[in-house]
Order: C-alpha cells, then structure tokens, then sequence
C-alpha cells in the first residue's frame, strides 16, 4: 500500500517552517498586470510531517547502502561517506559561481587538479567538468567532433556509427548534434565487425562511437585496427566512459588511439547516483582537439588559478556555469583516497567479481558470448522464456524479494532476454555468492512453479505494477 | 588493500580458482599487450581518509565567503535545516534511476510530487523529473517548439535573457540548422509590440525571460495569442520562486515553461549541482524530454508509482528519442519538493516577498547616489541594475564593498561581454539579508563614491 501523498496530510493554517520577521518596510506591490492571481495549491504540513513522509519514503527505495545493486552498465559501487563530509564544508557550498577568480582560489584549484587527474587516468591532452551527465558529456564530446570537422572544411561528415550493441544515449546524442546513424554489427564473438566497419567507412562518415569493453562486458580486442580505419579515412574516434571502471589503471582510452573520451563519475569514479543525477560527465580529448573543448577553461598561473575565456575554436558554453562543482569535488576525493595503486585495483577487482559470477552463472544459464568477461556479463534467459514462460523481467522482479537490486534487463538489445550484471569492486565474495544463490534458486523455481515468477515481487511496498495502464491513461500529478 | 575493497588474500586465490585462472592479470588477457600500462598511472599512491578531509579542508578554506549580494542565476538564500537533513537520506543518494519501480516507490512518489509542485508554480500540466540546470532546460524547449512545427528551423530569444542562456543556445544550435534569431530589447525589457515584425513561416517559436537579466519583471500581455496567431509557442523562463508574486507561465498561456529551481533549497555550491525544471501545457506531453513518473495502480488494485510515457526516451527510441537526457538532477528535484513541503505556499511568498521589500529597501536608499543611477520605468523583484558613471567607479564601489565584507553584485559587463553592460551591476538582495547588511552596503557605497 503507498504511503499518503503530501498534498494529502495538508490541513489548512499548518506550518512547516517558520522565517525570520522582516525587518524592513514594506514596498508597493508589483504592478496589477504581472500580478499572481491564482495561488499554487500547495500541501501546509507540520516540519514532523515532512520528516517522516520523506523518511517512509525513503524505506520503500533501495541503494547502494542498504543492498548489492549489481545493475550492469551503471557500476553501483560503493559511494564512500567522507565525500559527503567534503561536499559540505561551506567553503564549497558557500560560493557563488561569478566570484571574482581570487576568492575562489580552492575551487579553481579541484577544477585543475581533477580535470589533470582525469586527463592522466584516461591518457587523454586536457578536458572540460562542464558536462553535466554522461549523456550531456556524449552531446558535448560529439559538438566538438563536429566544430573540428567543420574547421577543416568536411562539412559533408554526416554520419556517426555506433554498434548495435550501443547505449541508447550515444544515436541519442549523434542524432541531437545533426548527424545520421549507421549501426555496426556485432560479430559471433560479441565484438564490433571489422569486415563490416570497413565497408561504412568513408569520407561522409565523422565518427564512430565505441563502448570499450562493450556493453557486453568484453574487450574490443581489434580496437588498434579499428583506430587505424578510422583515422584514415579521415573519422574520429569516440569513448563512451560508461564502462571505464573495467581497466582503471590497466589501459587507457588515449593509448588506444580514442580522440574523444567522456566519463560519467557517478559510476566509475564513486560519486553517488542520487536516484537519477546529479550526476557529471567529464570531456577528455587529444592535443589536436584541445582547441575545441568549451570555455572557459581553468589554467594555472604564477598567481595562482585563472578562468580561461579566449579560445577562439571553443563550441562555446555547454551549461549554465561550472558544471556539477559539488560531484565532481567528490570523485577528486576519490582519486585522491585511491591513488594509482588503488584506481588499478578497482579494475582488477572489478573483473575478478565479474569472472567469479560468470563462471558460477554459466552452468545454469545461457551465455550468448564468451564465458571470460571483464567488468560486467550478459546472461539470455531465452531458454527459460520458451520452455516455462518466465522472462527476464520476471527474474528481476523476484529477485527483489530477496533484497537485491535486479540487474539490468533487455539490454543489450542483440541479446533476447537479457539480464546484464555489473557486481563492481566493493562487493565481497560472501555477497556475490548470496546473488548466485538466489538466482540458481530462481531458475529451479522457474522451472517447477513458474507462477511464483511471474506474481514476484510479494515483499515490496506494491506488487507489480501496471506501466501499460500508466502511459496509456498518464497521471502525471496530483489529483483534485 | 583499499577499505573499499573487501577482498582478503583468501579470497582473491579462491575466487581466482572457481574462475580457473592463475592471477589477476590473466583476467586481462583480452586486452591486447601493447595497451597494458607497463606502469602505475602518474598519480601520487592513495592516502587515508583523514589526509583527504584535512587536504580538501584546506582548498575550501581558500575559498572567501562574504555577506553576498550575487545572483545572475544562483542564489544565497535560507535552506531549512530539515532540508538538508531530507536530501541526505541513503536510500535517496545512493539509488540508480528507479527502474525497478516496486523498490523503488519511495523515490518515484518523491519525483511524482516534485512534477505536481512545478506544474502547481507554474500553472502548467505536465513536469518532468527534472533537467540539468535552468540554461539547458533553453535547449529542451527550443527542441520540443521546433519539432512542433513543420519545416520550422528557426528559435527566437529576448536579448534579456540570461547571457549564458543566449550562449548554451548558441552552442546547441551549432552545425546544426537551426538559427537563433534575437528580438532587440527596449529599456531594459523585451516590450510584446517589438516581436511581431520577427515572426515568419519558419519560427518555431520565442524564448523569454522574466525576471530577465537585469531582474525585471516583464509584461507578455497578449505575447502568447500573437505567437499562436502566428503558429508559433512560447517558452518563458522563470526563477520559480518570483512564480508566487508574479503571473505564472501558464497564466501568461506560455505553451512551455523553463527555468531553475536552485532558489528552492539549493545551497550555491559555485553554480553546481542545480536542477533545470519543465512543464509544459497538456497537448505537448508525449514531446516533454527525460524522466517522467507516473501513477498507476499494481495487481492488487494499489495505487503505485513507475516512469513512464518511456517511449519518448534514449534506450527506446534511440536516434528518434525527443531528448537525450538520461541521468538529471534526481536528488537537486528531491530536496527542492522538500523545501516547499517545508515552507508551503506562505512560506514561498514570506521568502519572495521579503527579497521584493528587502531589494526595494536598498534600492530606495541608493537612489540618488551620486555616481550612479537606477532602472526607474520598469518593476524589478529581488534584482536590479545599479548603473555607475565608469566601469573605474563600478570597480572602486566593488573593492569598498569588498572590504566592507560584501560581494556587492554581479557586473554584467563580464558577464554578457558587451561594452555597454560594463558599468551595470546587478544587485541581487535574499531574504537571508538583513536590515543591517542593507545598510551597510548603502553607507559603504555612499562613502566610496564620493
């Protein structure tokens, strides 16, 4: 049963908050024209009432912090609590964008050092924190692809290839930016197909977008012929970061022969996800690229950190101000809690989870690709879908009752029935074994009482819900 | 090991043996050799927990707080301790986007009634979950007008929009084909007459601001039945908390409603994470970019709560979603549904009108300074111009403010990078600012220009 809606506890003449009096006069009220007339309707609720609705709210949501989140492709790791100590101190929270340079000073310098930090990590020339979400830093990274090709006069680039197996953001962002879309299969072993890249590469083509490892969990293992092709056809090279968390510190991106690389820090660099943002989607690129990035940047002087504004190849302004200052000031934290010696064990970690799932997994289920993955698998339940009637959202929907957050599910979309798990680093091997467990048992369970899967969740605040019935009659607010 | 990695070495062995690999590094087989570091990143080796906080203690205390009187897009005002408090709950911070809607009904009510909040300020049907920040949500409605109507490929904005609004959009516009046209300003204000001769069969429609750059309140008296005359829609960008004095988007027949709710419980944090929000009128629902939650009902007949209209979006519609956005400003929309549970609708006008008063105070008192002057034609809220002989006097003020403990304003010049804002200030007064501040800024100013 849900819980009362605010609008429902309201009861006329409540207060929750009280502010200090004025203490000045009053002044004229604006103008009868521009004037209000109808007052919002707005619930009046006791402080206590706020804080307990928030707080039973709070008891029917799950994150990282009450539960493993194996949801693959958006590595839940652990989001660590001095973060949140840091983020608070009023020497950051108390600032305001347009200060003058010398009185943010500390900012400016977490500005520097992370976009240093990220450069080095990602083997990347420089970078912009403007982005404001990996889907923000994909639209930013490919208006820069775009202003580079524009400034050698090859306009006529229209097209962007992503694999068939790419995040739905990356035709999302390319389209957004004007071009056209050409997928890339995907071969027998789940990689991209070189034989059919090479036949999409041309001259109207600007860029490929790559996931490395793929959202299949592996590696692209021809991503040094790929760089080749593409560069000399005269195209860029895209990193899609989302799965930059399976070779911290053992690879990097920029080696590979990427020109453009954005992250998303609420995955691979620990800051938390905050039920769908803030999050921050950093931009890295090469030398050759550098001029492009947005303005302003920050550079280091003899007197100290200053705003860059000239840059006469700039795209310009990407967000309002300086990008999410207060998430990024967390992966900072990170990169200085963890260090290179640490950031490398994150990957090590991080695939050493995944393998040990996979190869528990593997027997009782089918596995569409290779049965060595890196950060994170793909597992089909197809068999499962045509033999007992079970599907992969009946899966995730039963793993819920035993306190787990389900995998991703449907994607990639050249897998039918897909769960997609990322365990990530800070999962211990007690915790993964209870997950293996729970879903042999939810696989035997398929096969005897199916029924059971299909009427999951029963230990939730709801059982299943209705989405047909949401989007076909939409209530989007409360109700009079 | 690092504390966030609970392996034991006995562990590690074990799991390395049910995978049937001898090490660590044979998991990174796929990786061809000449990409593997040969060396550690050129990072510094990671440190204890308490040499990071003492480490990032120092970096904010270099940072100067002072009695503020900055806006131009964010603002110092009074955060409820509860607020906080709310927004800080791990079942909130630590969650992914709610896709699993049976665990996750806590937080998709939370948004739900986030989207009622703003269509209420607003007067607006349908919100989404949220957008970045109040200068992109520009993009989005442009988006959303020019996919409504055909063979439109034209965006008109005020020239008082926020400068930076002015320049998100000219990025986004960027190798594309669409073009940004801006309608000329009047007095410190777009004046509704000026529109028309802009109108022609390839606008989509017109952005506006109001309070605008400068902070004043903008009459659109009859903007949006010329713009639907025309075939065109009309977005116009509010601060949300103005939104309680001043008429509503919906009231003025806005087809779209943008702005920021960083007034609404947000601390300034150097301009970021703030939340972009939109709502847009009823016919325009299926268009409306990112998240949406919606209310339905599970199997028992239970009223529950999942996102929804998902068919707008990225990982169905790929290149033919309306938007890209994935992740926005979930846990920003949150605390801001928490500041208005907490203040209300009295609440909302206390703060709105003693920023109206407490502006008006300081503006009445710097009237008739010499060496400066005021915006006198138009009504402003908690923001006004304050326009000085030079830019050396603009900047002596500064300084004696400066030293006086006060940031003093925004100087537009820097700002819109145009020579004739280098002598404005935009003076932006909280209801945080207290009678003394007020006077204290008048008196410093007063003994600096003389």
């Amino acid at each position: 049963m849900s819980q009362k809606l605010l609008i429902e506890l309201s009861k006329e003449g409540r207060r929750g908050y009280r502010f200090p009096l004025s203490d000045v006069p009053s002044a004229p009220t604006l103008p009868e024209s521009v004037r209000r007339e109808v007052a919002p309707r707005l619930p009046e609720v006791a402080e206590l009432d706020v804080v307990r609705h928030y707080s039973n709210l709070a008891r029917h949501s799950f994150g990282v912090d009450y539960g493993a989140y194996p949801l693959g492709s958006c590595t839940m790791k652990y989001n660590p609590k001095l973060h949140n100590y840091v983020a608070a101190l009023e020497g950051f929270t108390n600032i305001h964008p347009l200060q003058d340079e010398e009185s943010v000073q500390g900012a400016l310098e977490v500005i520097f050092n992370t976009t240093k930090a990220l450069s080095q990590i990602t083997g990347m020339a420089w970078g912009s924190l403007h982005p404001l979400a990996g889907a923000h830093g994909e639209y930013v990274g490919l208006k820069i692809i775009k202003a580079y090709h524009a400034k050698r006069g090859e306009e006529g680039r229209h097209k962007v290839i992503v694999p068939v197996s790419a995040h739905g953001t990356n035709p999302a962002s390319a389209s957004l930016n004007g071009y056209s879309i050409v997928e890339v299969a995907t071969d027998k072993r789940g990689l991209v197909d070189v034989e059919a890249l090479k036949g999409l590469l041309d001259e109207s083509v600007a860029a490929i977008m790559l996931t490395n490892p793929n959202t299949l969990g592996l590696f692209e293992e021809e991503i040094g012929e790929i760089a080749s092709l593409v560069h000399d056809c005269g195209a860029l090279l895209y990193y899609d970061g989302a799965n930059l968390n399976a070779i911290l510190g053992m690879a990097r991106p920029g080696d590979m022969g990427f020109d453009v690389v954005h992250l998303n820090l609420h995955k691979t660099f620990a800051t938390p996800h905050g039920g769908g943002g803030p999050g921050s989607g950093p931009v890295l690129v090469t030398e050759t690229l550098k001029p492009f990035l947005p303005i302003p940047d920050v550079i280091k002087s003899a007197t100290g950190y200053r705003w860059q504004w000239e840059s006469g190849s700039s795209i310009g302004r990407v967000s309002g101000f300086w990008g999410n200052f207060l998430v990024y000031l967390k992966a900072y934290a990170y990169i200085l809690t963890m260090g290179s010696d640490g950031l490398k064990a994150v990957a090590q970690h991080a695939v050493l989870n995944a393998n040990y799932m996979l190869a528990a997994l593997s027997d009782y289920f089918k596995v569409p690709y290779q049965k060595r993955c890196m950060h994170e698998f793909v597992l089909s339940l197809q068999d499962y879908k045509e033999k007992w009637g079970v599907s992969a959202n009946d899966f995730a929907k039963a793993l819920q009752d035993y306190d787990y957050h389900p995998p991703t599910v449907y994607f990639p979309l050249i897998v039918s029935e897909a769960l997609m798990f990322e365990p990530t680093e800070t999962e211990s091997v007690e915790t993964l074994d209870g997950i293996i467990e729970a879903l042999i048992n939810l696989g035997k369970l398929a096969q005897s009482e199916s029924a059971r899967l299909k009427e999951a969740p029963l230990k939730r605040s709801v059982r299943r819900l209705d989405e047909v019935k949401a989007a076909k009659e939409p209530i989007l607010k409360w109700q009079n | 090991m690092k504390s966030y990695i609970p392996h034991t070495v006995a562990d590690r062995q074990r799991m390395l043996a049910a995978i049937g690999v001898a090490s660590l590094d044979e998991l990174f087989a796929p990786i061809p050799e000449k990409y593997l570091l040969k060396d550690e990143l050129p990072l510094p080796l990671g440190v204890a927990e308490e040499e990071v906080f003492q480490r990032l203690k120092k970096l904010a205390a270099l940072n100067q707080q002072k009695i503020s009187f900055l806006g131009m897009g964010s603002y110092d005002r009074i955060v409820p301790a509860a607020v906080q408090s709310i927004a800080s709950l791990p079942a909130f911070v630590t969650a992914y986007t709610p896709y699993q809607a049976e665990m996750s009904q806590g937080l998709l009510q939370a948004i739900f009634e986030y989207q009622s909040m703003i269509c209420e300020l607003t007067g607006m049907d349908v919100s989404n979950a949220s957008l970045y920040d109040g200068f992109t949500a520009a993009t989005e409605a442009a988006s959303i007008m020019l996919s409504s109507r055909r063979k439109s490929d034209t965006i008109l904005v005020s020239q008082t929009l926020h400068p930076f609004t002015l320049e998100v959009l000219k990025t986004w516009a960027l190798g594309t084909n669409v073009k940004i046209e801006v309608v000329k300003e009047r007095g410190r204000r777009l004046c509704v007459e000026d529109v028309e001769p802009y109108l022609h069969g390839q606008v989509a429609g017109l952005i506006v601001q109001s309070p605008n750059r400068y902070g004043i309140v903008e009459d659109y008296t009859s903007l949006a039945q010329m713009l639907h005359t025309n075939a065109c829609q009309l977005t116009i960008s509010s601060d949300p908390l103005a939104l309680v004095l001043q008429k509503s988007q919906g009231e003025w027949g806005a087809d779209i409603a943008i702005g920021d709710t960083q007034p609404l419980g947000l601390v300034n944090a150097f301009g970021g994470p703030s939340c972009g929000y939109i709502a847009v009128r009823k016919d325009l629902m299926r268009k409306i970019p990112g998240r949406v939650v919606g209310q339905t009902l599970d199997i028992r007949g239970n009223r529950g709560f999942v996102l929804t209209l998902q068919a707008r979006e990225p990982h169905i519609k790929r290149e033919r979603a309306t938007s890209n956005i994935c992740s926005n400003q979930a846990l920003a929309a949150l605390t801001t549904a928490a500041y208005i549970a907490l203040v209300g609708e009295a609440g909302l006008k206390e703060v709105a009108t003693q920023s109206y008063d407490k502006a008006h105070y300081l503006a009445g008192k710097l009237r008739g300074l010499s060496g400066i002057s005021l915006e006198e034609e138009s009504p402003f809220w908690c923001e006004f111009p304050l326009i000085f002989e030079t830019p050396q006097t603009l900047e002596r003020a500064l300084k004696a403010l400066s030293e006086a403990g006060i940031w003093g304003g925004v100087r537009l010049g820097k700002i819109s990078g145009k020579a004739e804002d280098e002598s404005t200030l935009i003076v932006a007064v909280s209801e945080k600012r207290t009678k003394e501040d007020l006077d204290l800024y008048s008196t410093t100013l007063q003994e600096a220009l003389k």
